[in-house]
């Protein structure tokens, strides 16, 4: 099984140089249930790779690790050849201190099922919080002034300029997505996860969060999703793997994966969850 | 409704031009049926009869009259007798309510309620913060305070920190449990009723506060330290701007039951002979005999400081509530100049429209 990623074939893309994750043989158990075990994936700088598989696949604990919200129990992830969550020390792997890691985490932004944007706050104060105050390395905090230049473009990006002082409550699910991929846009990151970023939308809401994502799948940003919506799946990704019982089952391009699956539980996965107007 | 009755009040509405309910705010409108609308006049069955223009009647509630009567009779009643019964001898309330022993033991219980109740409920955030950690002897330790302090009755804490003053006389360190910075302010080695009050009053407010952080902590979403965590924002700051804030909903309302029973509960310390409002009250009318009225006195205190901390209570629940609701209802100060606003222009358009 391969586990290289094509680079993105898109003609208007810049040529990423940042943003290669590097999975090695991770990991991770829950009590007694192994939910992942040994998964090693590749994803180029500027790739975009998408994750399917059934529910309890393990997808969502596999995005989680690449940000280190969980340590994994076995295996490592590397980001532009650094380590996420530890250093190397003699023959050991020592976690790193709390500061470290969120220096790292300021590299790679999360948009989350459920928005989990921050209620009290509005959406341009949603945006602006972590750029001015996260440890950074290698570059300045920004200002307040700066940080707000700079939250206006980004909601200004996913269409909500005009709502920068709304609460979260009161704007729409999709626009709340919106507004969290802005908030995870504005520590400008190398590398985007995105946890079932439309499963908690009404159907006619989940385009306009598609669109946003499909814009930034051109931008030269590394991109990992979990989704289920395999039409966007198609039309996104470099590289779509599929999942199963803590294992990747199958990778690569969407045209062969969709159409001509190798594997048996691939076959039956897709033949499930492809409705059968689905022309590939 | 079926289409044909929407139809028919969409086109009823249009002459009157005030929207779908112009049919029920108009008293008259000139297309009111007259003959058949009247009971005694059974209508067929189906979408033949229109029913658009009728006008609605809403049901009639006789029993909640009832009701109303008697317990408005019932207030009279006891608002009558407070004024007319002389026992109550307002005369001596009024004289007593603001004398300057009064005022300096209003001042006393102010004093005794804002110190034990900020420092209770800073330790409180401590303990809940312990209580939270990940260490087993914090946890304990938070534990074991809050079962220690809930425990026992105010009063026994009370006079147990006033006596362990007696009891130790001659040591001046290495009390458990205790603020050193109360033995720096005394640097005596003696617990003065001050200090006992204060002291006892804390730490019993802290056992009880670091529950209601811990259940406000509680209360925010889990996810919500996952995304500030992911965007990198520092430990302390996922606390106090993000956790914190949004715990407050949950933590004002059982704080200010708290500090309110605190306010009232300061008056336990009579027991020490600290002279705030309750002792200075009982002080007096042990010479006085007018027992009634001066405890009218302290009641009337108590219920203005009640009345101020629910105000403040008001409009800082209402700050916590940004973003929890969509749209924030008005003060009481909001719609009276909303009523007066609406009230004074309606008199004024129809001042207009009658000239």
């Amino acid at each position: 099984m391969s586990t290289a990623v094509a680079a993105p074939e898109h003609p208007t893309a810049p040529a990423a140089t940042r943003g290669l994750v590097e999975i090695t043989k991770v990991r991770k158990s829950f009590g007694a249930t192994e939910v992942l075990k040994g998964i090693t994936l590749t994803v180029e700088p500027g790739g975009v790779a998408v994750i399917v598989g059934p529910s309890g696949s393990g997808k969502s604990t596999l995005l989680r690790t690449i940000n280190h919200l969980e340590k994994v129990d076995g295996g490592f992830i590397a980001i532009d050849g650094e380590l996420v969550g530890y250093e190397v020390r003699g023959k050991r792997l020592h976690e790193l201190r709390e500061k470290d890691i969120l220096k790292q985490r300021t590299e790679i932004g999360m948009v989350f099922q459920n928005f989990n944007l921050f209620p009290h706050l509005t959406a341009l104060e949603n945006v602006t919080e972590a750029p001015v105050v996260a440890p950074r390395s290698g570059k300045p905090r920004l200002t307040k002034a700066e940080a707000r230049e700079r939250g206006l473009e980004l909601l200004d990006r996913v269409g909500l300029k005009d709502r920068a002082g709304a609460y979260p409550r009161q704007l729409s699910g999709g626009q709340q997505q919106r507004v969290a991929i802005a908030r995870a846009l504005a520590l400008d990151p190398k590398i985007l996860l995105f946890d079932e970023p439309t499963s908690a939308l009404d159907p006619e809401l989940v385009n306009e969060v598609l669109d946003v994502i499909r814009e930034l799948a051109t931008s030269g940003t590394t991109l990992i999703i979990v989704t289920h919506e395999m039409g966007f799946a198609r039309d996104v990704a470099d590289t779509v793997v599929f999942m199963d019982q803590g294992q990747i089952v199958e990778q690569g391009a969407p045209q062969d994966i969709f159409t001509n699956p190798q594997e048996e539980r691939t076959r039956s996965f897709f033949s499930k969850v492809i409705e059968p107007a689905f022309n590939i | 409704m079926s289409s044909t009755a929407t139809r028919a009040a969409q086109s009823a509405a249009g002459p009157a031009s005030a929207g779908p309910d112009a049919g029920v705010s108009n008293p008259g409108p000139s297309a009111e049926p007259g003959g058949p609308q009247g009971p005694e006049n059974p209508q067929s069955r189906g979408p033949a009869t229109d029913y658009a223009d009728y006008r609605l009647v809403p049901s009639r509630h006789p029993w909640r009259w009832v009701g109303t009567a008697v317990v408005a009779l019932g207030v009279a009643a006891v608002a009558w007798s407070l004024a007319t019964n002389p026992r109550w001898e307002w005369g001596v309330v009024a004289q007593w309510f603001t004398a300057q022993s009064v005022v300096n033991g209003l001042v006393e219980t102010l004093k005794l309620t804002a110190i034990s109740g900020a420092l209770g409920f800073v330790l409180g955030f401590i303990l809940a913060l312990m209580r939270l950690s990940a260490s087993p002897l914090l946890v304990s330790v938070s534990w074991t305070f809050s079962w220690i302090f809930r425990s026992t009755p105010l009063l026994v804490q009370m006079l147990l920190w006033y006596n362990l003053g007696y009891l130790y006389e001659k040591i001046s360190l290495g009390i458990p449990f205790t603020d050193v910075r109360f033995f720096e302010v005394q640097t005596t080695t003696l617990i003065s009723q001050f200090a006992a009050a204060v002291l006892g009053l804390t730490l019993n407010q802290a056992a009880y506060s670091a529950e209601i952080i811990r259940g406000g902590i509680l209360s925010v979403d889990q996810g919500q330290l996952e995304a500030a965590a992911a965007l990198g924002i520092p430990a302390w700051r996922r606390s106090t701007r993000i956790v914190l804030p949004q715990a407050m909903r949950a933590i004002l309302p059982t704080a200010f039951n708290e500090i309110i029973g605190l306010v009232k509960g300061t008056s336990i310390v009579y027991v020490l002979a600290y002279s705030e409002l309750f002792y200075t009250v009982q002080v007096i009318y042990n010479r006085t005999q007018q027992v009634l009225p001066l405890l009218l006195v302290a009641t009337l205190w108590y219920v203005v400081i009640t009345s101020v901390l629910s105000v403040f209570q008001y409009y800082i629940e209402r700050h916590y509530s940004k973003g929890a609701v969509r749209t924030l209802p008005l003060t009481p100060l909001q719609k009276a100049r909303r009523f007066f606003a609406t009230h004074a222009a309606a008199s004024d358009n129809r001042a207009r429209s009658t000239r």
